[in-house]
């Protein structure tokens, strides 16, 4: 059955379509300036996934919070991460969201509530429990929402948390994005081809898979999860089957995957064009309307790149600031 | 008002008091209750040494059992501290942390340091380690360098009740985490303890007993065993001074040093492995840090073994008073020229 696209104002429709354009662009750019050699480290693509990141954290307030993965820029994003910050951050500057001391891997913002990209597979889901724990005991409505891959979904970490939360009855959605690889490893090794959502079950947790590449399936579903959250019904489990537009880190040449596969995923189950084609034929939104996002966004990312590029190097005496040194 | 308590005990009051304090202080971990899920009552067993018994009855939203998950635990602890609660997770025995290490040095000691100064994890660990009751190689080890070792984390190891209870009252108001490692063999140790909170201050060493020959650096379980060394020295006309530093991270590197500059002479006692160890440390401190000495540095720990079981070996594992003395005695040899 198709999700609705009824009940969702054009505001909102808006803005989840800003917010999956700010990430495919963030992302592609990121590609371009990584192969000029620009950018140091390890930078991992969320392009292709957009859906999910803009589907559950539209749903959430900035005192909501989310735990994310390597692949964290669009999660940063959608929760409302600044991104001409993030932008600096990645190129390690003075004015980086985390003064440059963390990089793509670490990007986070306590006052948004994102506590952070994760540099652990499946570092994330633990946290989320501490989150939950914390709205439950101070009698808050907030919700915390973990996103992992299916290769997270295989560490102990990640199961411990299912229980722990189950255990403990609390607001915590975790959120699967099942790309199919665990780095290079394909899913249908690494877990059988099993959806992991079934693993809901095992815990006594309320779980499903959808349509990651579907903002309006990924919304409903997660809508469900956070309302059961918010009123106090526990936990929830919420697979969504995306696709890794990209390799596992920039520079990966993706020698295990079908030349076939990114290109037939990017023609016949984009996200933001199905998105596109849902909301113009059903004339909630017309063409024009996103074009000028387009623009904007495209604006954005350009002045963010600029931006990085010239902002200051990291002062040398910030090095020992914000931990206890000894020696 | 000081009154006498026993190490353990006086654990258990830092926390219903500052628990009664703080309506943020939460403690959860394996058993710390017990009784969840049947028809006993709750708190039927107040952890594995019953160090937290009576908290549930007193603070029932705040006292949790958890499954045996540590990674869980200590990721559950780090989530709660950067969202704003203050937890005092407890990790049953420190050997475990080979189970959840990630949840500790990776994830919590990293956040501040790492997202750019925005965020505090205020949470305490509680474990305890150490040797002397008959607990084999998995329950037994000292393994608070290994924590020592990562920046962003702070490492505390009371030797007295009443440290014990100042140091976990500032171990939870402090906003890093703070890994607070208990003597199992000291829980029945007894030693006047205030009844009002107070705090001792991470950082802070204590020279625990004032002499001028030699000092004896000591943690832990090896603070009451350098001392007994030092009254057996005493009546060999031998002052020792004996410094227990109660926080390896922060260290109070300035009241070491100056013990060593007035006496010259310096023995190390630690119950971890000689390798990589708060002993090696504490050598280094001196040795790169410190005066000229008249003595090369002693160092008393335990073989590089696994920790035994049997009641001999376990004694023959552990440095004792003995063994303590002896260290002590050569550095007062005449050096060659």
């Amino acid at each position: 059955m198709m999700s609705q696209t009824t009940g969702i104002g054009p505001d909102e429709l808006l803005g989840a379509y800003r917010t999956m354009r700010t990430i495919r662009e963030f992302e592609e750019r990121l590609h371009r300036e990584f192969s000029t050699g620009a950018i140091p480290g390890f930078v991992h693509l969320y392009a292709g996934e957009e859906a999910v990141a803009a589907g559950v954290c539209g749903l959430l307030t900035a005192d909501d919070y989310i735990a994310s993965t390597h692949r964290g820029h669009g999660h940063a994003i959608a929760k409302g991460c600044d991104v001409m910050a993030m932008m600096a951050e990645i190129y390690g500057k003075a004015t980086g969201l985390c003064k440059g001391r963390g990089g793509s891997m670490h990007i986070a913002d306590v006052d948004v509530g994102m506590l952070g990209a994760n540099g652990i597979v499946g570092g994330g889901p633990p946290l989320v429990c501490g989150a939950g724990l914390k709205a439950k005991i101070t009698g808050t409505d907030q919700v915390a929402v973990s996103f992992t891959g299916d290769g997270g979904s295989n560490q102990g970490t990640f199961l411990e948390s299912l229980n722990l939360a189950s255990v403990w009855d609390l607001p915590v959605i975790f959120v699967v994005e099942n790309n199919g690889y665990a780095e290079a490893t394909s899913s249908r090794y690494h877990q059988k081809g099993i959806d992991v959502a079934k693993r809901g079950d095992a815990f006594g947790i309320p779980a499903m898979t959808v349509d990651g590449q579907d903002y309006f399936e990924v919304r409903e579903a997660a809508q469900a999860a956070i309302g059961r959250a918010r009123a106090g019904g526990g936990p929830s489990l919420l697979e969504c089957k995306t696709v890794r537009y990209y390799g596992h880190f920039e520079g990966d040449q993706q020698t295990y995957r079908p030349a076939d596969e990114v290109p037939t995923a990017r023609a016949e189950h984009d996200p933001l064009t199905l998105f596109e084609q849902r909301v113009t034929a059903s004339g909630l939104l017309d063409a024009g309307q996103l074009r000028e996002i387009d623009r904007e966004v495209g604006e954005l990312i350009d002045r963010s790149v600029e931006q990085a590029k010239a902002a200051p190097e990291p002062a040398l005496e910030t090095l020992t600031e914000d931990v206890y040194v000894s020696y | 008002m000081a009154r006498t308590l026993s190490y353990m005990k006086a654990i258990n009051e830092a926390l219903a008091q500052e628990m009664d304090r703080d309506p943020s202080v939460v403690v959860f971990g394996e058993d710390v209750a017990g009784g969840a899920g049947t028809s006993q009552p709750m708190d039927a067993w107040g952890g594995v040494f019953g160090l937290t018994k009576g908290l549930w009855e007193k603070f029932p939203d705040r006292v949790l059992d958890t499954p045996i998950s540590e990674s869980a635990i200590m990721g559950a602890a780090a989530g709660a501290a950067v969202s704003g609660l203050r937890p005092v997770a407890e990790l049953m025995f420190i050997d475990f942390l080979g189970v959840c290490f990630d949840q500790i040095f990776n994830q919590a000691a990293k956040f501040r340091y790492m997202f750019g100064g925005k965020t505090r994890t205020p949470m305490v660990v509680r474990t305890c380690y150490g040797a002397g009751a008959g607990a084999a190689a998995q329950h037994s080890q000292t393994l608070y360098n290994i924590f020592t070792n990562i920046p962003g984390l702070k490492v505390v190891v009371p030797s007295s009740p009443y440290d014990a209870k100042g140091l976990l009252t500032a171990a939870i108001r402090d906003d890093d985490p703070v890994i607070f490692c208990e003597h199992k063999a000291l829980y029945g140790v007894r030693g006047e303890v205030p009844t009002e909170l107070y705090e001792v201050p991470l950082g802070q060493a204590n020279v625990v007993r004032e002499g001028t020959d030699v000092t004896v650096v000591a943690l832990g379980q090896m603070v009451p065993r350098a001392q007994r060394a030092a009254e057996a020295l005493q009546g060999e006309g031998v002052g020792v001074e004996v410094v227990d530093p109660r926080t390896t991270s922060p260290l109070d590197e300035a009241t070491i040093l100056a013990s060593v500059t007035r006496t010259g002479r310096c023995v190390v006692v630690d119950e971890g492995y000689p390798r990589c160890g708060m002993g090696t440390d504490l050598v280094s401190l001196v040795a790169t840090r410190g005066p000229r000495l008249r003595a090369p540095i002693g160092l008393v720990t335990p073989p590089h073994t696994p920790v035994p079981f049997a009641h001999v070996l376990e004694e023959a594992y552990l440095p004792g008073p003995d063994e303590i003395a002896a260290a002590v005695r050569t550095t007062l040899e005449p050096v060659d020229a």
